[in-house]
């Protein structure tokens, strides 16, 4: 495998060479990637966190900034291919290191998304606050039948995610990159409503609540330094 | 008696405050850092021993000791602080509010134990989710840059010291400390045998230390105010203040910093409004984040919260996140929400936990269906106990642990379940145990 950009010409055997313009089997590959300005702007500074000889350290940020083009060049957020392989010529790596990385961690979506990713967390912390709630609401407002659909629109995919980190604001569900939290059905149709007329709500806690401190009065915190 | 204000470390734990530089200052963050170097290496060390400070990322290792381990002298190799910032525990979600909320008292804490290991250069592995967390972090560790609080010569100490952040991407696996180094070097986050210890063959085979991202906040203000402050908080071996995640079936779920060795109850009383229903709604608590096994509502009545009397009652502090279970819930399909959990992120490195994660979770539906043998809830234990113990990295024993705690507190639960399947079903199809399905 070739694992650069932009050398043209089908592979012989199928092999997941640099390009793809014929790859039948695969119609929503792009033939070709390259990093925008933007995104090299990113790369520079991210390259420069890692020992000389260690670049390889920068392939998850490499397929950050990848999958963030992607988003603002064609609305979804996704690593194809081709990107991976780009991204194995900058670090200097084998491609199939890269592709292994790409599929190893959850967060790199290796098909086209819609323009929100829905992830709700299904996981025991969330599911004992009503989970399946958020769920059932996403279904219903977003058009989606079940998880790894993708609404008639484009305007939604919805996945199911294990543990957010935000337990005690469950259920929580991740639109993008930003959490919603203290969801309950209704509230969840009204955020799924908002995004479809293009708002974007504000993330946190949908019930007012600050942060991770408990609905109403504080019991601590009362009395400390500073402002 | 609980936690006052004046002895709490995270004192802008809900953002009521300003991130900020400024406003952090007036918290009393890098107040005296300089000074504090200046005391040296061996002083730190020894002053963290001495506060009792236990690792808060789960296992409960003693940090001095741990950072004890460090060459020394360097041999040539760069020394790395990498701190664990990839909170994924089920349960957990108090790193969360330190980075968003207090992010000066990790970055001073990053100097100070770099100092203590002899680290010129840091990383803060933060999960990839934690998006929105992680530009407060580096927003945060630009100001302190600027102020010259670190990078060279910091704080006017005469140490340099850079400091990183370093996003992962939805792995749970990398929490396990060798994993995370393989995925900060670039690769799939698949655990390394020890020996070799990352103190001497870490980080690009250099020595390095893994902590948890509470463990390094909290340095700072045990070294301002002194290890016996510290240590006088909580039980001998258990000291401190600790961040207590509270949620489930509460009537107000939150984080809290709490004195360690706190009554289980006090805490939910006092500070999560209770059970939902009052408290003899109780019907079980996974203490220590989702790894800990569940204990029933006799030994809540009266438990402590630290290591010590968790372990005695054969569950775990974990990572202090209390998950509340009342009579309403459905508890084997709780736990069975674990196993799948579990099974999704094993790395698949090791037979065990590749194989045993999803027989265990496919065992476990079963189980909240009762579409099983009663002698199958003997097979489920015994298959647990050959699983855990076996892997290179404690994920399968902390898959294992749940579903232990389930047979050892609910067990006629499981059997009642499986009768009212028979009941309603008759018996069903005779089930070969030992098949995947």
């Amino acid at each position: 495998m070739s694992g650069a950009e932009g050398q043209g010409g089908p592979e012989i055997g199928g092999g997941w060479g640099a390009s793809h313009a014929a790859d039948s089997e695969h119609p929503e590959q792009p033939a070709h990637f390259h990093f925008d300005a933007e995104s090299e702007v990113q790369i520079e500074k991210i390259i420069r966190r890692y020992p000389p000889g260690k670049q390889a350290s920068a392939v998850i940020p490499l397929l950050y900034i990848a999958q963030r083009q992607m988003k603002r060049q064609t609305g979804s957020a996704w690593v194809p291919r081709v990107a991976m392989d780009v991204v194995a010529a900058r670090l200097g790596m084998a491609p199939i290191r890269v592709y292994e990385v790409a599929t190893f961690y959850f967060m790199f979506n290796t098909r086209p998304i819609g323009k929100h990713h829905l992830q709700v967390c299904g996981t025991t912390p969330c599911w004992l606050r009503g989970s399946d709630e958020v769920l059932r609401a996403c279904k219903d407002a977003g058009g989606l039948k079940g998880y790894g659909d993708t609404s008639a629109d484009g305007l939604f995919t919805l996945t199911e995610v294990e543990c957010l980190g935000g337990c005690v604001n469950a259920p929580v569900l991740q639109v993008d990159d930003d959490y919603y939290e203290d969801l309950d059905y209704e509230s969840t149709v009204r955020l799924i409503e908002a995004l479809k007329r293009g708002e974007r709500p504000r993330p946190g806690s949908v019930i007012g609540r600050q942060a991770s401190a408990p609905a109403g009065e504080r019991t601590t915190l009362l009395d400390v330094p500073g402002e | 008696m609980a936690l006052s204000d004046k002895d709490r470390i995270f004192t802008n734990l809900y953002g009521l405050q300003d991130w900020r530089l400024p406003a952090a200052r007036r918290r009393g963050n890098w107040d005296g850092t300089a000074a504090l170097i200046a005391k040296g290496r061996d002083w730190i060390i020894e002053e963290v021993k001495n506060s009792g400070l236990r690792g808060r990322g789960g296992a409960g290792f003693p940090t001095g000791m741990k950072w004890s381990f460090m060459p020394k002298q360097s041999d040539g190799r760069p020394h790395y602080l990498v701190v664990n910032a990839d909170e994924s525990e089920p349960g957990t979600c108090k790193d969360r509010d330190i980075i968003r909320h207090d992010p000066h008292t990790l970055i001073e804490g990053c100097l100070l134990a770099g100092v203590a290991m002899g680290a010129h250069a840091g990383y803060i592995y933060i999960r990839g989710e934690y998006y929105n967390e992680s530009l407060v972090l580096e927003a945060a560790i630009a100001e302190a840059y600027e102020a010259g609080l670190i990078g060279p010569n910091a704080c006017g100490s005469g140490w340099d010291f850079d400091l990183y952040v370093h996003r992962g991407a939805g792995a749970y696996i990398c929490g396990e400390e060798t994993a995370l180094i393989e995925s900060l070097e670039g690769k799939k986050g698949m655990p390394r045998l020890k020996p070799p210890f990352p103190a001497a063959v870490g980080l690009y085979g250099a020595p390095t230390t893994v902590n948890n991202v509470e463990t390094i906040a909290v340095v700072p203000e045990i070294l301002r105010r002194g290890a016996a402050w510290f240590a006088s908080f909580g039980r001998p071996k258990n000291s401190g203040t600790k961040i207590f995640c509270i949620q489930g079936h509460v009537n107000r779920p939150c984080n809290v910093e709490e004195e360690m060795s706190i009554p289980l109850r006090e805490l939910i009383e006092r500070h999560a409004g209770g059970v939902r229903g009052g408290w003899d709604n109780l019907l079980a608590v996974i203490p220590g984040g989702s790894s800990t096994p569940l204990i029933p509502k006799e030994i809540c009545d009266t438990v402590l919260m630290d290591f010590d009397a968790l372990r005695e009652v054969k569950s775990g502090l974990g990572t202090a996140g209390v998950i509340v279970m009342d009579k309403s819930t459905d508890l084997i399909k709780a736990i069975a929400r674990l196993s799948q959990f579990y099974k999704h992120e094993s790395c698949g490195q090791c037979t065990p936990c590749r194989e045993g994660m999803g027989w265990v979770k496919r065992m476990m539906d079963r189980m909240v269906e009762g579409r099983a043998e009663l002698a199958e809830i003997d097979v489920l234990e015994d298959v647990t106990r050959r699983i855990e113990g076996h892997t290179i990295c404690a994920l399968a024993d902390g898959g294992v642990w749940p579903v232990q705690g389930l047979i050892r507190h609910f067990r006629p639960m499981m059997e009642e379940r499986i009768a009212a399947y028979k009941a309603r079903r008759g018996s069903p199809q005779p089930t070969l145990p030992m098949a995947a399905e």
